[in-house]
């Protein structure tokens, strides 16, 4: 049984069967658009976090630090909540759509990426602090230039989020609604079609999923050693 | 080569100190110490590993505050440069390390790229431009912070045992650098705890132990009739504690 789903599996990615690459495609689509929008705040906001000191600093530090465990599904709850009929933001009828799936994975990586870029600048800052302030470099310009010094490190930070974005069910089941070819992803999907049975498709999802996974990792280990050898 | 536009060339900038001390822990590490750097010529600081040269050096440009005691430059506040022990380069290439430093000075963009080339031909450097400064050898690394220290144009330039890593030649190439800014106009603080190296190119020294100002005298002086018997023995060669 298991054997012949897995021939199924591979016949369905060797024939990119249109209903697998529709979800593949719409997952990729949620989760490098989160990915994207969290490393526009998250990036800029961890390298504040590195450099300000200021009154709460330390609270902030230790909420975000913890906030990089949030479960998904409460993420998704909290995203739920707002974007509900009945919640603040129900107006908009962004429930169920693509776009509250991406709010949801903004939500669960963003702490990801702020803390480890706080990590990352803090260490960068370290090395650099002197120099900058010998060069009366401001504070504020010192984020967009150490942010560039540390853009390899920040790759990998990077790539931590989007493979937990991908990887990720219990948001993206709420607040999306698991909709056929409207918000099913790679991981609702999963879920589904095991449920029902279809093993084939699920285990063809499983497979994609892996080697998306695997691939970030591969890169993020790339990254890290080419890192080593051209810049010292 | 680009020319140093000195923004009082009237009045030489004059560092006082004012019983200075500097504490970390509880430990006073510097001072208190009183001293004046005046005029336009190299001032090296000498003293045997842990003296409290690097941390005067770090007084005199700001970077740390006294704990006690006060610093004030007489007349305006001269724009410094300082090079440190071991160069801190950014992870771009040599010339974007420059071109850096440019634009935190605003210099326009248009003009970043030709003065970057300029300083780096003039340090020796022609032939490493683009590459990541960070792989460059340990005498280039400092010639290129050097560089870096000659585009932002200082009336005084600190360094910080800036030989102490290098070999013969790439020591040779970083005096000749340091006499460049001399021959310019601009007043020379620097560290070493190399005798040959203070012999060379001081016009007065400045000598600490245990974070004490033993002697401050014009090199002449200091090194053929030093005042006091550590400075001696430290001349002499003789391993001090
Ligand atoms: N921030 C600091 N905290 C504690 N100790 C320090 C600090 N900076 C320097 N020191 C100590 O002060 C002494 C003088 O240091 P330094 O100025 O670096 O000496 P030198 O440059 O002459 O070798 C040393 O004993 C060093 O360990
Ligand atoms: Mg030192």
């Amino acid at each position: 049984m298991s054997d012949s789903a897995f021939i199924t599996a591979l016949q369905l990615i060797a024939n990119f069967d249109p209903e697998l690459l529709a979800i593949v495609s719409l997952s990729l689509r949620v989760s490098l658009s989160a990915v994207i929008i969290a490393a526009f705040i998250g990036l800029p906001l961890g390298a504040a976090l590195a450099l300000y000191r200021f009154p709460g600093r330390a609270i902030i530090i230790v909420v975000f630090n913890a906030l990089m465990g949030l479960p998904p599904v409460v993420a998704g709850l909290s995203v739920y909540l707002l974007l509900s009929r009945a919640g603040p933001l129900g107006e908009f009828g962004l429930l169920f759509t693509p776009t509250a799936m991406i709010v949801a994975q903004v939500i669960l990586i963003l702490p990801i990426l702020v803390s480890l870029t706080r990590q990352r600048i803090e260490e960068l800052h370290g090395e650099y602090a002197e120099q900058l302030s010998s060069m009366s470099v401001s504070k504020a310009r010192r984020i967009p230039t150490l942010l560039w010094d540390a853009r390899l490190a920040l790759i990998t930070v990077i790539l931590a989020g989007l493979g937990r974005a991908s990887a990720e069910v219990g948001a993206v089941m709420i607040v999306g609604g698991n909709i056929d070819g409207v918000t099913r992803v790679m991981t609702t999907a999963i879920v589904l079609e095991t449920s029902k049975g279809n093993l084939a498709l699920a285990l063809g999802l499983g497979l994609i999923l892996m080697l998306l996974v695997a691939l970030l990792n591969g890169m993020a280990y790339l990254i890290g050693e080419g890192t080593k050898r051209s810049l010292g | 080569m680009t020319s140093l536009s000195l923004a009082h060339p009237t009045c030489m900038p004059r560092l006082h100190f004012h019983d200075v001390a500097y504490q970390a822990a509880g430990q006073l590490l510097l001072g208190p110490l009183s001293l004046q750097l005046e005029g336009n010529h190299r001032t090296l600081i000498m003293g045997p590993n842990g003296a409290g040269k690097s941390l005067l050096m770090r007084l005199a440009h700001g970077l740390v505050k006294p704990s006690s005691g006060h610093l004030h430059w007489c007349g305006h506040v001269p724009r410094q440069a300082m090079v440190f022990q071991h160069p801190v380069l950014l992870r771009r290439s040599a010339r974007a390390n420059l071109e850096y430093a440019l634009a935190v000075q605003g210099c326009p963009r248009n003009r970043r790229r030709q003065r970057a080339m300029e300083a780096l031909e003039h340090f020796g450097l022609a032939n490493v431009t683009r590459r990541p400064a960070r792989v460059l050898s340990g005498g280039e690394q400092q010639r290129l912070a050097l560089a870096r220290a000659w585009l932002l144009e200082p009336e005084v330039l600190f360094l910080d045992e800036p030989t102490s890593a290098l070999d013969p030649a790439a020591i040779r190439a970083v005096e000749d650098a340091i006499n460049t800014f001399h021959h310019a106009g601009v007043r020379i603080v620097m560290s070493s705890h190399d005798l040959h190296q203070a012999r060379r190119l001081a016009d007065d020294v400045i000598f600490l132990h245990h974070g004490k100002l033993l002697e401050h005298s014009p090199a002449d002086t200091f090194f053929q009739v030093p005042a006091t018997v550590q400075a001696k023995a430290f001349i002499q060669g003789e391993l001090m504690d």
